[in-house]
């Protein structure tokens, strides 16, 4: 449509592109204009603040957790607060509940929406050059619906709390007396609205392209976000009746899962790892779409392996679907399956390493500048492969045996879900942040929260290998004295993790009130996002973008004088394979 | 739901009713007709969105009914003789008829959708009226099973009460009254409705109230074409229910007890079509399992199911009733009184029919409750469809949301299509 228009090279900057006075936070005002806001980038920054809460008080729970843990006996929740707070409640059953709601929050109210449902919002038709997401209104009630969700969490913490552990395991959770209707009426509600928020960005990304967008001149957070909404759409349905399925089972008892009714636990575990498995992708694919953003803007080089990166994307998509048996080893299932559940998990290492050696050789004699979200960005690569690797000795039938509902368990996805996923959440959080709200934060603070993350994290999660491979069992209130020093460490390493989760909170708010306005384009990205204003306009582009190469830094560069990065004339000749020009007024293909 | 987002019918950005809003001159402030959404740039790919984005959707149902699917293969493989007993309860007429039923409004949804295309917006709203009704007979049919089966104790395994030797208890709470109750509170508010608007001189309202009326009232029609097929063809329940009492009173002569008395049993029309079912006992015997008959014929159904070589869990448990069998001297009572027999008791309570008759019977619920709800929703967003239909917004350029509801219920007929072979056609 925008044939006319089109130009060589980029408009970052144009002296002739005026900054418009209005942008999207500012075109109406109120609080009805943002709760019936149909805007992505309103949206996603409503997600933004509400997985924000989810997180804080998950987080809490957290530290409440480690915190009891400091002493074998227990420390916290034996104490006269908790006795006067519940007094019918052993510190036991405090501890069984906490564990369980920071499990089911971070999960479904944190992880999963986090990246695709925040982040994605924010960014996906902006960086596709597209002026909204197919559906806004299906996406405004995917919003609505994590928030009616999140109320139904609340309500299962209220009355009677939750002690099932964050997998719903049967038969205790149709026998136990905790609010699990609650919970899994508020995961249902939840699943939802990932499936819609799934739904919407294939349709976006597969309709919305503007003319020259081609899927291979995507960014690769693009690429990473379709094969998440893949998952989400095709794996979520599932999880749904399942705990559909569970709601019957308490209330009508069904007997598919109950085994007092000649149902099948097992069944359950089936069911229930066919969805959380790919899940697990959920939480860990778009932050992979993010580092790959973070590593090729921040070193100032072309993404190294870009189609490897995209496909990759889309094997482990695939390919997480075929490994759900690997959490149930111990459960009960044929020898041959699980040889083949086995094999079949280690074959997920390879995409993901792929990445891995993608993002190394793509900081590989890069001007690397060590911004905040690229120290971010480093730690990730640096935790993810811990986090990768662990996985392998869990995959391993064997090893399993000895290791399996161990700590080193819950030391191995959380190198995977913190220490990849939330990292690059918080390292896309700042890098984007400037876009979002139109301010630069301090970049000192924020290195200083990258660094106590980084430090904290390994402190706190290091130790629990070591405890899980000497034969801690995860979910226990309790322990025997020999694992004390190591349980100190890694409650300290929890503190420190909340200093510097608290430090970045406070960084991120400053720069709202004391922040620097942020220009265009702050780190020298070549993506579309960049293109346009910092807060972007209503319609996201004044005019329509010139789509070139997500990945061409050669004319960009660093202007000390206006303190920002400008369009340059290329150094170098540029061959992109289709340049915009030979596929005009052609949308979408 | 994906499809309102396409229409869009009232667009701030609309200016005139060209279907060519796009020009091609490159500037985003072309002219949008009325029914284009403001991010879309052509009608095209307004259409495009929509219609990927209910393919997708239609996946997520499809994924989210093969949960259920999967259940059902995971306990018929295990129980396959709990399935084609229970099976029986089952009356084939009305599942045909509401096979039929869906079928037919699948042909006038598909015809409402090539209307919509060429601009018929009369056959269209008629086309879309059938189709409501044909949804309000299929529940019809459905209230009239389900109440049957809630009567006669037929529940899912936790409430699972059927006794065989009383199979219509009396007494029991209507169920068809109440599942009929917010139908009729539907009808008569479109009753009021119709006359309010007729009152009034609200033309277009009245309009909309007359076919809504049709629609409701043939709820009822369903219920009654239910009622006089259920009356007439649910003989196969009382079928098995005296094959069972039969077992009680003759031990001895289980293998063939099925066979000889099932029969006769029958009433006289019907007799033909089911007699070949009963003929064996595996199927005569099964549903009555929960009661406390003798057993006997679980073991000639075991072992005729066992010879299948493949079936070891079968076999294990062959071995375990014949064990059984075995240790009571061939007749094992279920006198909980005497401590030895208890034991057994016990152990056989565990591989015995009861809650196995009722996982069947959750199984069906769940599938086909499921299933109803989604007819339910259909009949929500047809309704919608039928007043935008009558409001002429669409056009030949613009017929997105007809398409889109189309697909949707092809899918809630094609699940249909594989429930009731499945559920209804397996003895």
């Amino acid at each position: 449509m925008s044939a006319g228009s089109l130009r060589s090279g980029y408009e970052v900057n144009d002296p002739g592109y005026p900054t418009p006075q209005e942008n999207y936070l500012t075109n109406s005002k109120g609080v009805l204009s943002w709760m019936f806001t149909l805007d992505h980038k309103r949206i996603g920054l409503m997600y933004l603040i509400g997985v924000s809460v989810a997180f804080l008080v998950a987080g809490l729970l957290a530290l409440g957790i480690r915190l009891h843990l400091l002493s074998p006996d227990g420390a916290l929740f034996n104490t006269g607060f908790f006795k006067w707070l519940a007094p019918e409640k052993q510190p036991n059953d405090i501890y069984n509940q906490v564990f369980t709601l920071h499990g089911a929050i971070m999960v479904f109210l944190f992880i999963i929406p986090s990246v695709p449902a925040a982040l994605g919002n924010f960014l996906v038709p902006v960086m596709l050059g597209a002026k909204d997401v197919a559906f806004p209104r299906l996406n405004l009630s995917s919003f609505y619906l994590w928030v009616a969700g999140a109320i139904f969490f609340v309500m299962a913490l209220m009355a009677s709390g939750l002690d099932t552990g964050w997998t719903f395991y049967t038969p205790y959770s149709t026998t136990t007396d905790s609010s699990v209707i609650l919970a899994t009426t508020g995961a249902f509600i939840l699943g939802f609205s990932s499936i819609f928020t799934g739904l919407n960005f294939i349709v976006t990304i597969n309709t919305m392209r503007p003319p020259g967008m081609t899927w291979f001149r995507m960014p690769l957070f693009l690429w990473a976000t379709y094969s998440t909404s893949i998952i989400q759409v095709l794996a979520t349905p599932v999880l749904g009746i399942t705990l559909l399925l569970l709601i019957a089972e308490r209330t009508m008892h069904i007997g598919i899962f109950d085994p007092e009714y000649n149902g099948d636990p097992v069944t359950f575990q089936h069911f229930f790892w066919f969805y959380s498995h790919p899940a697990v992708y959920i939480m860990i694919l778009p932050a992979f779409g993010i580092i790959s953003e973070l590593i090729s803007v921040h070193s100032h080089k072309r993404i190294f392996g870009y189609r490897f990166i995209a496909y990759s994307s889309i094997a482990i998509a695939l390919l997480g679907f075929l490994v759900w048996g690997h959490h149930m080893f111990t459960s009960g299932m044929s020898p041959m399956t699980t040889i083949i559940f086995s094999a079949l998990t280690f074959t997920v290492s390879v995409p993901s390493a792929i990445k891995v050696f993608n993002w190394l050789a793509t900081m590989y004699k890069g001007s690397i500048s060590l911004t905040t979200p690229m120290v971010y960005a480093i730690s990730f690569i640096f935790l993810f492969t811990i986090g990768g690797l662990t996985g392998l000795h869990l995959g391993t039938l064997a090893t399993d045996l000895h290791l399996h509902d161990t700590y080193f368990v819950v030391a191995h996805f959380h190198y995977v879900m913190v220490g990849g996923t939330l990292v690059a959440f918080l390292g896309g959080v700042f890098h984007w942040w400037p876009k979002m709200v139109g301010r630069m934060y301090n970049e000192i603070g924020g290195k200083i929260s990258a660094a106590l993350v980084f430090i904290g994290f390994n402190l706190t999660f290091l130790p629990q290998f070591v405890l899980g491979s000497r034969g801690m069992p995860r979910r226990y209130a309790t322990y025997d004295p020999e694992f004390q020093a190591l349980h100190i460490m890694s409650t300290y390493g929890a503190l420190t993790l909340g200093i510097g989760l608290f430090i970045a909170l406070g960084v991120l708010l400053y720069s709202l009130i004391n922040g620097r306005k942020a220009p265009a384009n702050p780190w020298g990205g070549a993506t579309l996002e960049w293109a346009c204003t910092s807060p972007p306009p209503y319609y996201n582009f004044d005019r329509p973008p010139v789509v070139g190469d997500p990945y061409e830094f050669g004319n960009i560069e660093w202007d000390a004088e206006s303190d920002r990065y400008v369009k340059v004339e290329p150094k170098r000749k540029v061959v992109p394979s289709e340049t915009p020009a030979e596929k005009p007024a052609h949308a979408g293909e | 739901m994906a499809t309102t987002d396409a229409g869009h019918p009232t667009d701030a950005h609309g200016h005139s009713d060209s279907a060519h809003g796009h020009d091609g001159h490159g500037d985003h402030d072309h002219d949008h007709p009325s029914y284009l959404a403001h991010h879309f740039d052509t009608p095209e790919q307004q259409f495009d969105s929509g219609k990927l984005g209910m393919w997708l959707f239609l996946v997520t149902e499809i994924l989210f009914f093969s949960g259920m699917f999967c259940a059902y293969a995971i306990f018929r493989a295990w129980r396959p003789e709990v399935f084609e007993g229970c099976s029986q309860f089952l009356n084939t007429k009305l599942g045909a008829i509401n096979t039929g039923v869906l079928l037919f409004s699948s042909l006038t949804m598909a015809w409402a959708v090539r209307c919509a295309q060429l601009e018929q917006h009369k056959q269209c709203a008629c086309l879309i009226a059938t189709t409501l009704s044909c949804a309000m007979v299929f529940l019809g049919v459905k209230a009239i099973e389900y109440s049957h089966k809630w009567t006669m104790g037929l529940l899912p395994a936790g409430l699972y009460s059927y006794d065989p030797a009383n199979p219509h208890p009396v007494g029991g709470p209507n169920y068809l009254a109440y599942i009929c109750a917010p139908f009729a509170a539907a009808t008569v508010g479109v009753l009021i409705w119709l006359i309010i608007s007729y009152l009034r001189g609200a033309k277009f309202q009245f309009a909309v109230a007359k076919p809504l009326l049709v629609v409701c009232l043939s709820f009822f029609g369903g219920v009654g074409l239910g009622t006089i097929l259920e009356s007439g063809g649910d003989d196969s329940e009382h079928g098995s229910v005296h094959v069972a009492q039969h077992d009680d009173h003759q031990h001895g002569d289980h293998q063939h007890g099925g066979e000889q008395h099932g029969g006769e049993q029958h009433d006289g029309e019907h007799s033909a079509e089911h007699t070949p079912a009963h003929a064996e006992p595996a199927v005569a015997t099964l549903p009555a399992a929960g009661a406390m008959v003798d057993d006997s014929n679980d073991l000639a159904v075991l072992k005729r199911l066992a010879s299948d070589a493949t079936n070891t869990g079968l076999q294990g448990e062959l071995k375990a009733l014949e064990a059984q069998d075995k240790m009571s001297g061939g007749a094992i009572t279920y006198d909980d009184s005497d401590d030895s027999s208890a034991t057994i008791a016990a152990s056989k309570d565990n591989v015995l029919r009861p809650s196995r008759a009722g996982v069947f019977f959750s199984i069906y619920y769940c599938m086909t409750g499921v299933h109803a709800i989604h007819i339910l929703a259909g009949i929500g967003v047809l309704i919608w469809l039928l007043v935008r239909t009558m409001r002429n917004d669409f056009n030949r350029n613009y017929f997105g949301p007809v398409d889109y509801i189309g697909l949707y219920w092809h899918l809630v007929d094609l699940i249909w299509i594989y429930l009731f072979p499945l559920m209804y056609l397996i003895r």
